[in-house]
C-alpha cells in the first residue's frame, strides 16, 4: 500500500503542486505568494512537494538536511508557522482527494489509507515546526545576546571623565546594565565626570528619566558627578511637558558642549595652539 | 505583513511595538517631530501602565477626522484592576509603582484631549487624541 501510494505521488507530482499552489492562494491571507516571483513559486511548491513526499518511501524518517535546507529557505521568504501549517492541511488533503480520483484510495482500504496518511504527515509537520520554532529560538537569542553587547558601557575619555553612550530602547533589564556597568566603571575608572549621552535613545518617558534619575542618584554616592548630554529639542520638549524635573542634573544639548563643561569641572580648558 | 492599527500589551516589548507603530502613524498623518516625540512618548506611558498596573490590554492607534481636522486617536483599554481614585492619579508625584509620578497627568498634557473611563474590578480605558494644527 506504502508503495502504491509513493508511486501515485512521484506520477502526479505536478498535478499535485499545482493544485496546491491554486488551493494556497485561494485560501491563504497572506500575499507573499503574489509577491514572490512564479519561478521562484513553481520551484519552492516543487520542493515543498518533494520534501513532504521524502518520508513515505523510508517509513518515520524525515530526510534531515532537506528539511534542514528548506525550513531555512522558507523562514528567508518570510513564511508564518501559520501558513506552512496550512500548506501541510492543503497538501494532504489535496493528495488525499487525488488518490480518491485515481482509485488508490476505496472505501475498501480507507482505514488502511488513513492510517498510512497520518503516520506520514503527522510526523513530518512535527519535524517541520520542530525545525522552524527552534530556528527562531535562535534568532531570537542570538538578537537578545547582539543587544546586550550593544548597551552601555563606560568608556574613559579623559583622565577624570567617563562617558555612557546610550542607544535605542531602554528597558528594565537594560537599565539595570546601566547602572551596574555605570556604577562599576567609575570607581574602576576613578572618574569624577560621568556624561551619559541620550543621542540614541528614541523615545524619553516617565520610566527612562526615573532610571536616569537613580543612576545619576547612585553616581552622586559613590563620589562623582553625572551630567546627561545628547537630549534633543522635541526631547527636551516632552521632557518638560510631562512635568520631569531634571533640575538636579547638569544637561547639555551635545556631547561636545558636555565634554567641554566636564573639562571646566575638573579644572583644564581646551587651548588651541598657534602653529 | 497586513495594516495593524493595534497592538496587544503583554510583555515590556509590546510597549516598543506599540510606540513604534504610533511612530509611524504620526509621521504618515504628517506630524511634526516635536508632536511624533509627544504621541510617541503618551503611548509608551499608557502602555506601560497597562503592562504595569493590568498585565495586559491593548492599545490602538487610529487616524481620525472630524470637519476639517486630522488627528491620531490612541484608546488604551485593558481589564485589569481600575483606578479608584482618579483625582490622586491625575495628580504629579503620585506613584504606587515607585515611579516618577508624572505618567497620567504628562500623557494629559502631551495630548489634546484626554478621557479616562475607569471602574474599580471592571478595567481601565483611557482615549487620547492629538489634532494636526
Amino acid at each position: 500500500m506504502n508503495e502504491v501510494m509513493r508511486k501515485g505521488i512521484v506520477e502526479n507530482i505536478d498535478t499535485i503542486t499545482t493544485r496546491w499552489v491554486e488551493e494556497m492562494k485561494e485560501n491563504a491571507d497572506e500575499r507573499f505568494l503574489e509577491l514572490m516571483p512564479a519561478p521562484v513559486v513553481a520551484t519552492t511548491s516543487r520542493e515543498f512537494t518533494e520534501l513532504m513526499t521524502s518520508n513515505l518511501t523510508y517509513r518515520d524518517t524525515v530526510d534531515k538536511a532537506r528539511l534542514d535546507e528548506f525550513t531555512e529557505k522558507i523562514i528567508h521568504f518570510g513564511w508564518s508557522i501559520k501558513f506552512i501549517n496550512r500548506a501541510i492541511d492543503t497538501f494532504s488533503s489535496v493528495v488525499y482527494n487525488l488518490f480518491f480520483e485515481t482509485g488508490i484510495l476505496q472505501e475498501s482500504n480507507l482505514r488502511e489509507g488513513i492510517n498510512i496518511f497520518s503516520n506520514w504527515i503527522n510526523p513530518l509537520r512535527e519535524s517541520i515546526i520542530e525545525e522552524y520554532s527552534t530556528k527562531w529560538e535562535r534568532t531570537d537569542i542570538l538578537q537578545k545576546i547582539a543587544l546586550q553587547e550593544l548597551s552601555a558601557s563606560l568608556i574613559p575619555v579623559f583622565d577624570k571623565i567617563s562617558v555612557m553612550p546610550l542607544v535605542g530602547t531602554i528597558d528594565t533589564e537594560r537599565a539595570k546594565l546601566i547602572m551596574e556597568n555605570l556604577l562599576e566603571g567609575v570607581v574602576k575608572q576613578r572618574a569624577e565626570v560621568v556624561l551619559l549621552d541620550i543621542t540614541g535613545v528614541p523615545v524619553v518617558d516617565t520610566m527612562v528619566a526615573h532610571h536616569i534619575i537613580q543612576a545619576a542618584d547612585a553616581v552622586r554616592l559613590v563620589g562623582a558627578k553625572c551630567m546627561l548630554v545628547g537630549i534633543r529639542p522635541e526631547i527636551a520638549q516632552t521632557i518638560v511637558t510631562l512635568g520631569i524635573n531634571l533640575t538636579d542634573f547638569s544637561t547639555t544639548s551635545t556631547l561636545r558642549r558636555g565634554m567641554q563643561k566636564a573639562l571646566e569641572m575638573t579644572g583644564r580648558t581646551i587651548v588651541e595652539e598657534e602653529m | 505583513m497586513e495594516h495593524r492599527s493595534s497592538i496587544e500589551i503583554k510583555t515590556e516589548w509590546d510597549i516598543v511595538a506599540a510606540r513604534q507603530l504610533g511612530r509611524n502613524e504620526a509621521k504618515s498623518t504628517g506630524f511634526g517631530t516635536v508632536d511624533q516625540a509627544r504621541i510617541t512618548t503618551a503611548i509608551s506611558e499608557l502602555a506601560r501602565n497597562i503592562y504595569l498596573y493590568a498585565g495586559k490590554g491593548r492599545i490602538e492607534i487610529v487616524p481620525i477626522t472630524v470637519g476639517v481636522r486630522v488627528g491620531l486617536l490612541i484608546t488604551a483599554t485593558d481589564e485589569g484592576p481600575g483606578i479608584s481614585d482618579l483625582q490622586k492619579v491625575m495628580t504629579d508625584g503620585y506613584t504606587t509603582s515607585g515611579g516618577l509620578g508624572a505618567g497620567m497627568p504628562g500623557v494629559k498634557r502631551l495630548m489634546d484631549d484626554f478621557r479616562v473611563e475607569t471602574e474599580v474590578g471592571v478595567g481601565t480605558t483611557i482615549t487620547a487624541t492629538k489634532w494636526l494644527h
